[in-house]
């Protein structure tokens, strides 16, 4: 019975889209961006008139990464992001309370092995390593905060798994804290700087350099380290609460 | 037709959170369909014979899809993370309370308990 009301509600919902909202949309692949916001956010130019950008040209426009994406994620919407993190973070907290009122400890034993135990330990430093580069690069290449500082919790993921000893303290959470708060201050220094919270108080430099965009690689940095801390303790916890 | 895939795969998971019993697997489906949203917020902001919205020595001019639409799924992707994580843990102390996360046993474990 539930699954004859389950196939009626799909196909419900099925013929909704095909007669209602696949009319309405655009064709796949034939979108005039040219009407749509992004196209300022693309040539950085929201403010001013447009102008075009070329990689390793341009210089001191009104932002500067490289990558569009972290420029809307970080730069035009920041306080947006502020809020995502606050989410996470929410979650995060949500899982610690939840598995510190379990009525018993659980604590999901797996077996070692010499190999994976040498390996993991070998392999660490790498996976933290390639962490550390996707949310320093994250204003130049696809990556960012939020890709980073997964891979630094996988990489947490893969110590607890071969490694039955291995604890993930409660510097996790200071590290978490210390940086949701620095992204708070950054936001408030900008405020007591120019007015408006969250700007980007810091010269823009040359688009495509290392050191350029302002305080998108420093908040991409403090975004890297909150995630990781937080995907690692929501891991830990999962494991043994 | 990126499309009809996300619009099918969100079918998919609608079908699993009402046909199915076991709410592990009615977590999965929620997931599911958060994916087939994501798809589809990103094939609306796909451009013919465009690159990745990223300016590098190979596009080093503007030549680029929408970027605004996969900003939202970075931001929609994160959030679902914390849901998963969150609806499993409750999931954990449901077993706990109930010794399954079956719908039917859970009623029937309650019915005792009164």
């Amino acid at each position: 019975m539930r699954r004859i009301w389950a196939i009626l509600i799909v196909i419900a919902f099925l013929y909704f889209f095909f007669k209602d909202v696949l009319p309405a949309l655009p064709e796949f692949g034939k979108v005039d961006l040219f009407t749509r916001v992004s196209f300022d956010i693309i040539s950085k130019s929201t403010k001013g008139k447009y102008e075009p950008i070329e990689f390793k040209k341009s210089s001191n426009r009104e932002e500067g990464s490289a990558n569009v994406v972290t420029s809307i994620v970080v730069n035009y919407r920041s306080f947006d992001t502020l809020g995502e993190v606050t989410v996470l973070f929410t979650a995060a907290i949500g899982v610690g309370i939840l598995s510190s009122a379990l009525r018993k400890r659980r604590f999901i034993e797996l077996e070692e092995h010499f190999v994976l135990k040498i390996t993991s330990g070998v392999i660490l430093p790498l996976v933290l390593l390639f962490g550390t580069y996707i949310f320093i690069h994250g204003h130049l290449t696809p990556g960012g905060g939020f890709p980073g500082g997964t891979v630094i919790a996988l990489g947490i993921l893969f110590m607890l798994i071969s490694n039955s000893q291995f604890r993930v303290t409660d510097a996790s959470k200071h590290v978490e804290q210390i940086s949701g708060v620095g992204y708070v201050i950054l936001g408030l220094i900008g405020m007591a700087l120019s007015g408006i919270f969250l700007t980007n108080f810091l010269p823009t430099g040359v688009i495509g350099d290392l050191f350029s965009a302002g305080v998108v690689p420093i908040v991409y940095v403090l975004i890297g380290f909150k995630v990781g801390a937080e995907l690692s303790s929501i891991v830990f916890e999962m494991k043994e609460g | 037709m990126v499309y009809y895939v996300a619009f099918i795969i969100i079918g998919i998971g609608l079908y699993g959170i009402v046909s199915q019993k076991n709410l592990f697997k009615q977590l999965i489906s929620l997931s599911l369909i958060d994916t087939g949203v994501n798809m589809f917020i990103v094939a609306l902001g796909y451009v013919d014979n465009m690159e990745a919205p990223i300016y590098s020595t190979i596009t080093p001019t503007a030549n680029f899809v929408d970027p605004l639409p996969q900003a939202l799924v970075l931001t929609a992707i994160v959030i679902g993370v914390g849901i998963l994580a969150l609806g499993a843990m409750l999931l954990i102390h449901l077993n706990e309370d109930y010794g399954s996360v079956e719908l039917d046993e859970i009623r029937a474990a309650k019915e005792v308990i009164e």
